[in-house]
């Protein structure tokens, strides 16, 4: 794989970290993980590492992006 | 804690989390050269017990006792979330709500449908072929917890209730665990140590190669696949029963 590749992967990594760390609504913020999640998911791949690619698309861009959109609405259901 | 002092303890963090980063990066051996002590030693050890996928020779046969302690923190994890998610006294569980059905479109149902025996067919596949092809039961069990949850997609919240084995899955969860330790101890009886494989291991990439990392690949994938059943059930249920 070329180093380029790679590189530009990680730094799209550092940006999504970045912009999942400033999302301010949680709710916008599971998406901006999923997002996240399936960027770092490829980044594996890419590294040669397809067993971490394949959990990490599973959990990381998948259940817990669920688990914390599930959690914001029941959250904010009982808000009101 | 006031503003000031948690900026200070933030940077006196992040000043020792850099510096013993560079110096990690500085010491680790070079990227992309052909020395690779750890590769020469997995690979043989792979070889040796004829399992193709040498991660999963990794997690499952050489270093099985740590996947086991991985397996027990997440049934403490699941059991602990479940403990804390159940209903309060001040709750209520409603009825399903039928009307859930009507408010999906016809389109959304229709992918649910399509994809649920694709999904839980790909799942047994990566818990099944662990040994031979990327994946394993820790990836195959989160794609067929996922796979059961599609029918909330597809149909209502009650089909998913009544089909979804909610009674008897938190008990299958740790028998997944238990048959990890099951097979462990058979390994201690036969004389080969503790996890310690016990049936021939078969040819290089036979589909019944390799039968410890096989069997131990099914009882995490049970484990893993039962745990996020219950996981996302239970938050399931806070949003759509719990008022």
């Amino acid at each position: 794989m070329s180093p380029v590749l790679l590189l530009v992967a990680l730094l799209g990594v550092a940006v999504a970290g970045g912009v999942v760390a400033l999302t301010r609504d949680p709710e916008k913020q599971a998406v901006t993980l999923s997002a996240f999640g399936l960027l770092l998911g490829v980044t594996f791949v890419l590294f040669d590492a397809p067993d971490v690619a394949l959990s990490q698309l599973a959990i990381g861009a998948a259940i817990v992006p669920l688990l914390v959109m599930l959690t914001v609405r029941t959250v904010r259901r009982r808000q009101r | 804690m006031s503003p000031r002092v948690r900026l200070v303890l933030f940077l006196l963090g992040a000043a020792g989390f850099l510096t013993t980063g560079v110096l990690a990066v500085l010491g680790a051996p070079p990227v992309g050269t052909d020395v690779h002590p750890y590769r020469d030693a997995a690979v043989a050890g792979a070889l040796a017990h004829a399992t193709a996928n040498v991660v999963s020779t990794v997690n499952y046969d050489q270093r099985a006792l740590d996947t086991l302690g991985e397996e027990t923190i997440l049934l403490a994890s699941v059991t602990a979330a479940v403990a804390l998610l159940r209903p309060a006294d001040d709750e209520r569980v409603d009825v399903p709500p039928p009307d859930v059905v009507r408010s999906r479109s016809p389109a959304t149902r229709l992918a649910g449908w399509l994809l649920l025996p694709a999904t839980l067919l790909v799942g047994l596949d990566v818990v099944l072929h662990g040994h031979l092809t990327p994946g394993g039961g820790f990836q195959g069990g989160v794609v067929l917890a996922t796979a059961v949850h599609l029918l909330y997609l597809a149909g209502s919240f009650a089909a998913l209730e009544r089909l979804r084995p909610r009674r008897w899955a938190p008990v299958a969860e740790p028998v997944g665990a238990l048959g990890f330790v099951g097979l462990g101890v058979a390994g201690s009886v036969a004389g080969v140590g503790f996890l310690g494989g016990v049936l021939p291991f078969g040819t290089l990439g036979d589909p019944l190669s390799s039968p410890t990392v096989i069997l131990l690949n099914v009882a995490v994938g049970i484990g893993v696949g039962f745990g996020l059943v219950v996981l996302v059930a239970q938050f399931l249920r806070q949003e759509v029963l719990v008022r």
